[in-house]
């Protein structure tokens, strides 16, 4: 009875499962062949930091393939976003309180002309964001010719793209190499997830709707828990929490919930799945276009802060290629070009699928050039196996 | 006596070049379900559309009151939020979503910003059993069949609070098993309260069902039947959706010419008559394990104009195209002879290389390139016969392209004109010209005059007889019944699937047909 639960559990999430499964095994693979190195608290840390920047990018770029749109823009536009940013700070001798949120108006306000040239103009979504890639990128070139590359000195803006959240616990005299904070926020994590899915199994039961048998859920709360002490203690080994990984879990966690448990979320997987159904139900397509690409560009700005930090300066260069990097991931990650499907959550696993790539093969030294044909050949293999599993009848 | 729940004021509507509806008056009964019939065209979608607010206020004459006061649509969301809900022929299901997500999408049951889940479930659990459907609500629409996803969305339109259910064919789609439970659940619903204007073409239904009965005519309301008063009859419901002359535009043709045209080159066209161009026995076609086509058997004879009558949804078109290389991919069962030879013809391409030619009926859905010239169109599907050594021939499509315009009398400036600038009627002659141009044997046709005027359809009907004459054959599927009971030699009538009646051209009357049309 309970293998055979398990067995259809497994079956009707083989998509997702697939996704993790790889990215497990991609670790495993790199980890054996650094002999260890790539799964040090230092790598994976970098590799978070790393993957930051895709990631924010590939949660909007998925709700916009989810929509049935592309967006080629978003590259450039965070880099000439970082650059403003930089020329706020350092020219106009602005606080990074200042600059942040003006990026982040700057980055809705680019996401709503997109909106406007494909929901009220009615230019295809691939011509009006290649206009923009254009645009963004001579804009970028043009604030960065007199200076070139512009330095930034703001310490808070910096430690977004390479701070850490300090150990406020540092003090305690348990465990001296480990970020006590880190290690508390991960306990407290592992928590609260046991208790909130405790009490939404609970409430559940108390409709009388099907829930899983006890055992079965024990099992899987222990193998969550075991999989977050396991993430948490190698974030612990290092510096711990990265407030890039901040800003990515916050990103993720915020889209995960407006995609599940709100109608707005329902109404863009409405309009992308069948658009004419989601109007007959008096959902307008036009308002929630605006609303992608108006998201899509206030996550390209995150992302352009997020790289400007880390690099600690905006370059003319900056953004080259993030859209192709973010929409690889997130197809990665399992949205369908056809529209309707695609998680937040797996925009995430699938950044960390294409930078985990990436990072395991500079560390064993692998030429760039194979570096590519690699990255191709798992994102072909990843739709591929995307497309075969749809197609099966359940 | 209960009161009037919907009244609608004569409504007018007109489209360029049609009028669609022309001063209609429509009265519904709170509590009853109010059927609404008519041939096609007749007008009822067009009427439910406008009430339902597709067609906003303004854009029609007349007006629409609901229990007494006069409502102003300006989209769908305002009549929903009055208490209309319109259930299309198309499905307005999000497929990648569960059912119970499809049966509150667009008024989501909150718990602050958040959706109340638990509760949307139990709320979606209550009104699939309302509607008498057990299953899963955490299925995925994609994953149900057509007649399970009506009654989700009838489901869907019950869980707001409906004052006003409309439902626009909903059994055309469905198998006899499916039919049978919407109508007992339609009954129900009628014991609930719930008003209900259902249109359907199944007569049978409609008598079954029906406490009023308004039958539409030309956009015209003709005329309003009480099943109470016992004015509700099979023969009654006939005569008053038929009833239109059938004028002398359909011209004589004369005797076949057997020397000419299309006759194949081995002289077996020469044996007359008799010959049998295209015949199937006892074929069947199914699509998702639902039956589209069910035994039918037919032949067209050399020369011969064959009518294909039937209502909409009755499967005219799909037999057309299981025929035509079979480019649905339907399932198909049954012998296929083409010339008394018997042949599987898997592809289009097969079908044109048989001797096949198909003028679709949506031409400009899959007829023609609107946006490409008159001479690329007609071409498109022989160019092989222009080209010289793979490269197209420029000059030799010129000269084929103005031998059609001369023999067709397409009037166009010039072949090089892009084809969505000209009228109905010339669009039309270009799709039978882009199919005359592979040399058929067999044309056929799927409704080729719809949506084009009178002058231009007596030339369509005198070049078709030309082309019999020159000894093509031709399988005319029509909505119009004068049209097919004028140009046809013999007539198959089919409905659900199946012909229920094969007639003489001549002696036929609208009523023999469309009786057999409604039977099922």
């Amino acid at each position: 009875m309970q293998a055979k639960d398990l067995q259809k559990e497994l079956q009707s999430n083989i998509r997702d499962y697939g996704m993790y499964i790889a990215l497990f095994a991609i670790m495993a693979v790199f980890t054996v062949l650094t002999r260890g190195v790539f799964i040090s608290s230092r790598n994976i840390a970098d590799l978070m930091n790393q993957t930051g920047y895709i990631a924010i990018l590939a949660v909007g770029v998925t709700l916009v393939i989810v929509m049935r749109q592309t967006d080629l823009s978003v590259g450039f536009l965070s880099g000439f976003l970082g650059a403003i940013g930089a020329i706020a700070m350092v020219s106009w001798g602005w606080s990074a309180w200042l600059a942040i949120p003006l990026l982040l108006v700057l980055g809705i306000l680019a996401g709503l002309l997109t909106g406007f040239l494909v929901a009220s103009v009615g230019i295809p979504a691939f011509v009006a964001t290649i206009a923009g890639w254009l645009i963004y990128r001579g804009c970028l070139l043009v604030v960065t010719r007199d200076t070139g590359t512009i330095v930034i000195q703001d310490p808070l803006f910096l430690a977004i793209g390479s701070g850490y959240v300090p150990d406020l616990l540092a003090r305690l005299p348990i465990l001296p190499h480990v970020h006590k904070l880190t290690l508390l926020l991960g306990l407290a994590t592992i928590a609260w997830a046991n208790l909130s899915m405790a009490r939404s199994r609970r409430s559940r039961a108390a409709y009388h709707f099907d829930v899983p048998p006890t055992d079965l859920f024990v099992v899987k709360q222990v193998f969550l828990s075991l999989l977050l002490a396991a993430i948490t203690w190698v974030l612990a080994g290092a510096r711990g929490l990265s407030w890039t990984l901040v800003v990515v879990l916050a990103v993720v966690a915020l889209y995960d919930y407006v995609t599940h448990q709100t109608p707005i979320g329902r109404y863009i997987y409405a309009v992308g799945s069948n658009p004419d159904a989601a109007e007959a139900s008096g959902i307008s397509v036009k308002k929630m276009l605006y609303l992608v690409f108006a998201s899509m560009g206030l996550l390209s700005a995150v992302s352009g802060i997020l790289f400007a930090s880390r690099l600690q300066s905006a370059t003319p260069t900056a953004g080259t290629l993030f859209e192709m990097d973010a929409i690889a991931a997130a197809y990665i990650g399992g949205v369908s070009a056809a529209g309707g499907v695609g998680k937040v959550t797996g925009a995430l696993v699938g950044s960390l699928v294409y930078m985990s790539l990436t990072s395991g093969m500079n560390l064993i030294g692998v030429d760039i050039s194979l570096q590519y044909i690699v990255r191709g050949a798992v994102l072909a293999a990843a739709v591929i196996f995307d497309v075969s599993t749809r197609r099966h009848p359940r | 006596m209960s009161r009037t729940i919907l009244e609608m004021r004569a409504i007018s509507k007109a489209f360029p070049g049609v009028k669609a509806l022309d001063g209609v008056t429509f009265q519904v009964r709170e509590g009853d379900i109010h059927c609404l019939v008519g041939e096609n065209g007749a007008g009822k979608s067009t009427l439910m559309k406008v009430l339902s607010g597709v067609y906003p206020y303004g854009s029609y004459e007349g007006d629409i009151l609901l229990e007494g006061r006069v409502q102003t649509f300006r989209g769908i969301a305002d009549s929903e939020r009055v208490g209309i809900a319109i259930i299309h022929q198309e499905l307005a299901l999000v497929p990648d979503m569960t059912v119970y997500e499809n049966i509150l999408l667009g008024h989501e049951i909150r718990k602050g910003i958040a959706i109340d889940w638990n509760e949307t479930i139990r709320r979606a659990t209550e009104m699939l059993r309302k509607v008498g459907l057990a299953l899963n609500p955490a299925t995925l629409v994609k994953d149900l069949g057509v007649g399970k996803q009506q009654l989700v969305e009838i489901a869907k339109a019950l869980s707001r609070d409906v004052k006003l259910l409309i439902l626009d064919e909903p059994t055309a789609a469905l198998n006899e098993d499916d039919c049978d439970n919407l109508l007992a659940l339609l009954d129900g619903l009628r014991q609930q309260g719930v008003t209900c204007v259902l249109i359907s073409h199944k007569l049978k239904e409609v008598i079954r069902i029906a406490d009023k009965v308004t039958v539409l005519r030309d956009g015209q309301t003709v005329r309003t039947l009480d099943a109470r008063a016992g004015e509700v009859s099979e023969a009654a419901l006939i005569r008053h959706m038929v009833g239109r002359e059938i004028t002398d535009i359909y011209p004589k043709r004369g005797p076949v010419a057997w020397s000419v045209g299309g006759a194949p080159a081995d002289g077996s066209g020469a044996r007359g008559g008799a010959e049998v161009v295209l015949e199937v026995r006892d074929w069947w076609a199914e699509a998702f394990q639902e039956p589209i086509l069910k035994g039918i058997n037919l032949h067209v004879g050399r020369g011969e104009i064959v009518g294909i009558a039937g209502l909409m949804g009755s499967g005219r078109t799909e037999l057309a195209r299981s025929l035509f290389g079979n480019p649905d991919h339907y399932r198909l069962r049954g012998d296929l002879f083409i010339r008394g030879e018997r042949r599987a013809l898997a592809h289009p391409r097969d079908a044109i290389r048989a001797g096949l030619a198909y003028a679709t009926e949506d031409r400009k859905r899959n007829g023609l390139v609107l946006i490409q010239d008159v001479k690329q169109n007609i071409t498109l599907a022989n160019l092989q016969a222009i080209a010289r050594r793979g490269v197209v021939d420029n000059n030799a499509e010129v000269r084929v392209a103005n031998e059609y315009k001369t023999a067709l009398a397409i009037k166009t400036p010039s072949v090089e004109q892009v084809v969505g600038h000209l009228s109905g009627g010339n669009q039309q002659k270009v799709s039978i010209a882009k199919w005359l141009f592979v040399k058929p044997e067999l044309l056929i046709l799927d409704e080729p005059t719809r949506g084009i005027d009178v002058g231009a359809k007596f030339e369509i009907y005198t070049l078709m007889n030309q082309l019999v004459e020159q000894g093509m054959s031709i399988l005319m599927i029509s909505s119009e019944l004068p049209e097919v009971l004028g140009m046809s030699d013999r007539i198959y009538v089919m409905s659900a699937g199946a012909i229920t009646g094969e007639v003489a051209g001549a002696g036929a009357t609208q009523e023999t047909i469309m009786q057999l049309a409604t039977r099922n």
